[in-house]
């Protein structure tokens, strides 16, 4: 029997405490178990590919460093390489290096945060204590190198804007080495809990056919088991120079893009480490006086997938047309895929497990085909808690208090 | 596929297209006009198996074009379709979305922004534009006013 049901909207926010960013997912249930899902985006639209059109080529990388204020190393860096594709320029070496230090290192944090608000949204707040603790380090680095810790505007069409300073590098090397450590204490004790395994093992599978149909990219393909990465397929700034593996892992699920996550932070550990070792003298930046008309592709990795800008020029002083292509762009559509069928107290957990820039379970509102009950996401949240402790206790771990401690 | 294969392999298409540009060893650019886009998308996507990235609308000289992107990444290249639409009154091509779901937002959105219909498109709503956005003005057009400094770049060949 198929009823006629008037789909509510409901507004939880305009800004969560939580997430900053504006999207609107409506979930159709059956009982517990969604059968649709209907998206909304662009509430945050902000023209940003008009306004490159109106900008000189060298002011452009401030303008699409500010498209994510976590992905603030990548934008510029595919656009910037989609120039010198046109202008036939190379930057000097070092430049490269300074380049993968950069997005590593936005890597590392990106993913730390990551952690964090996966954990807190199965009800595991200390995962997101330990994690944003450990993150916090890693932006003052950041702040060092280019004088913010986000936002940081270093890179410039023909190298960087600025160099890293020699005084830096032994401060860098110790913060990598402690990171490590933690992080691999932070990895043993999410990848060994059995209660972790119970409540993500299984949950919001997005199969390897769909994540090809839908051109995800990045963590969420990998944790699919399609193993590319630009850093590898595409070889950009010093990537080819240096030692390290992709993660890839074939189940699909919540858990398997996790462990994608958490051993692609060691990588990038791995990687900012042999690139500051091996940082080569000399300048960081050549000049670049004229663009000539064409055009060009560039693409970079970013902590989410891949980033690609296309970029065509006239031979003026301005683009005639710049694209941008943000990797959750494809990786929101796939909730189609994974989130059809699933039990609605795992929704919140396969929103975030593609890493939506945080934006994705802003503005949610559930509708029950039999019973036209409207839950907001405070509701879903509590549902997600409540799963994870109702596995905790079935498992029996033993329950922590502060005085343990 | 080596590069000798994959170009072996395009050249099974060469019908359908104008021209085969590369100005890079690793960025290939297939120009088509748009009755044959669909076609030479499903070979891309099925037959070669390519990643699609993204498709870019372009509102050009006496012409709109879309491109779509492609990635082969066992090689690292980028394979761009450069479909061109003659008919700048009505512009329309044919959607890939139904082959290729990933494409669905893509060509809402350069029909929001461009105003290319996309024929046979599963689910034409908007995705950029704000429903109280008046109809038939489209932002990325040459024709609509440019945001802010109201700076468009069109003449400075």
């Amino acid at each position: 029997m198929k009823k006629m049901v008037k789909k509510p909207v409901l507004a939880v926010g305009p800004f969560h405490p939580l997430q900053e960013e504006m999207e609107f997912f409506q979930l159709t249930i059956d009982g517990e178990t969604v059968t649709d899902i209907d998206m909304r985006i662009s509430y945050n639209h902000r023209g940003i590919e008009g306004i490159s059109e109106t900008l000189q080529f060298d002011q452009v990388p401030f303008l699409v460093s500010r498209i994510c204020g976590i992905c603030s190393a990548s934008h510029p860096l595919a656009y910037v390489q989609a120039v010198e594709d046109i202008a036939g320029v190379t930057p000097p070496e070092r430049a490269l290096y300074v380049r993968v230090i950069i997005n590593e290192l936005e890597r590392i944090h990106s993913h730390m945060l990551w952690v964090g608000l996966a954990g807190h949204f199965i009800g595991y707040d200390t995962v997101f204590m330990w994690a944003w603790k450990y993150r916090e380090p890693v932006l003052d680095l950041l702040e060092e190198i280019t004088g913010n810790r986000n936002n940081y505007g270093n890179v410039r069409i023909g190298g960087c804007r600025e160099d890293i300073p020699d005084e830096a590098i032994p401060k860098i090397l110790k913060e990598l080495d402690k990171l490590e450590k933690k992080t691999e204490m932070l990895t043993k004790a999410v990848l060994d809990d059995p209660v972790i395994h119970a409540r993500l093992k299984g949950v919001g599978t997005l199969s390897k056919e769909d994540a090809i149909k839908y051109a995800v990219t990045g963590p969420t393909a990998r944790g699919s088991g399609i193993a590319i990465d630009v850093r590898r397929d595409d070889p950009y700034a010093a990537y080819n120079d240096l030692d390290w593996n992709v993660i890839v892992q074939p189940e699909g699920d919540v858990f398997a893009k996790a462990v994608v996550r958490l051993l692609e932070v060691l990588e990038a550990v791995k990687i900012a480490r042999q690139a500051v070792k091996k940082l080569p003298k000399g300048p960081v930046a050549v000049e670049v006086k004229q663009i000539p008309p064409g055009q060009g592709c560039g693409h970079a990795e970013a902590p989410r997938g891949e980033t690609f800008h296309y970029v065509r020029s006239d031979g003026g002083n301005r683009p005639v047309r710049h694209k941008v292509r943000a990797p959750s762009f494809v990786n929101v559509p796939s909730f189609r895929a994974s989130c059809i069928g699933q039990h609605i107290a795992d929704v919140t957990i396969t929103l975030a497990a593609v890493d939506p820039c945080y934006s994705c379970t802003e503005r949610l509102a559930v509708v029950d085909s039999h019973n036209n009950i409207i839950q907001n996401y405070e509701t879903l949240l509590k549902m997600s808690r409540e799963k994870t402790e109702k596995i905790r206790k079935e498992i029996g771990t033993p329950q922590w208090k502060l005085e343990d401690f | 596929m080596n590069q000798q294969e994959l170009s072996d392999r395009l050249s099974e298409i060469k019908g359908k297209l104008i021209d085969t540009q590369q100005p890079l060893d690793d960025r290939i650019f297939l120009l088509c006009e748009a009755e044959n886009s669909y076609a030479v998308n499903k070979f891309l996507f099925e037959q070669l198996s390519l990643r699609f990235v993204i498709a870019t609308g372009i509102d050009s000289d006496d012409c709109f074009e879309v491109l779509y992107h492609y990635a082969y990444d066992q090689l690292g290249y980028i394979i761009t379709v450069r479909a061109f639409i003659r008919d700048i009154e009505n512009p329309a091509i044919e959607s890939i979305a139904p082959f290729l779901p990933g494409a669905e937002w893509i060509e809402r959105e350069i029909h929001d922004l461009f105003g290319i219909e996309f024929r046979n498109h599963p689910n034409m709503r908007r995705l950029i534009l704000a429903d109280d956005w008046p109809e038939g003005v489209y932002p990325l057009r040459k024709a609509c006013p440019g945001p802010a400094t109201g700076i468009r770049n069109e003449g400075n060949k």
